[in-house]
């Protein structure tokens, strides 16, 4: 199969593939990286939003 | 500097001025608009550096991420459900993944803000996460449940 790259279309087998995991309070985080030799060619990233904490309140006012 | 996850404080009253159109509702005419349509929304990314949070009340593109097949302004918000109630808590949250495909990204960032595109680019919350860069590839931003839980938008 065939991977965009910053040097072009390259067959996945040609490149080094890390894949990464991470569990945040907010989110989980999946990357994965393709590396011709040394260098970074590919960079993919992918956040699952949990429970975002940015919530708003509605209060209700009294006449007293 | 930092990005502060925050609804934004301009929203909030937004709301009670009925500025921000999230579905359509049938409403009584209070002069001539009762069938309005859906606002549409959009979303911008953020360096780690940029310094957005609840007292931003329009899209700014100071500190936005640039790179390679990203565009200022970001990529529009995918909105097929409106705002429901989950038992006491409205909620909201967009439809489908917020995604950014093909983009070089080689500046860290951490935040998107969601924003009104229709009216004037009105702010409506920033959300953080844990740092990233992208390169020649995906960012993609899988949405929470649309529950009282867990739902971008919660009204309580």
């Amino acid at each position: 199969m065939l991977i965009e790259t910053t040097k072009g279309p390259y067959e996945e087998h040609a490149l080094a593939r890390t894949l990464g995991f991470e569990e945040r309070p907010n989110e989980f985080v999946v990357w994965i990286e393709y590396r011709l030799g040394e260098e970074l060619v590919r960079r993919d990233a992918h956040v699952i939003l949990k429970q975002p904490s940015a919530v708003a309140g509605a209060f209700l006012g009294g006449f007293g | 500097m930092a990005n502060t996850q925050a609804i934004c404080n301009s929203f909030k009253r937004e709301l009670l001025n009925g500025e921000h159109q999230f579905g359509a509702p049938t409403l009584v005419s209070r002069t001539s608009l009762t069938a309005p349509t859906v606002d549409a929304f959009k979303a911008a990314l953020y360096l780690v550096s940029a310094t957005r949070n609840k007292s931003d009340t329009a899209y700014n593109s100071t500190g936005e991420v640039s790179g390679s097949g990203y565009s200022a302004g970001g990529v529009a918000v995918t909105n097929a459900t409106a705002p429901t109630l989950d038992t006491d808590t409205a909620v909201w949250t967009p439809s489908a993944s917020i995604v950014y495909t093909s983009v070089t990204l080689a500046t860290a960032f951490d935040a998107v803000l969601i924003y009104n595109s229709t009216q004037s680019n009105k702010a409506v919350a920033v959300f953080t996460f844990g740092s990233q860069t992208v390169t020649a590839g995906t960012f993609t931003l899988t949405m929470p449940a649309n529950t009282a839980a867990a739902a971008l938008i919660r009204i309580l």
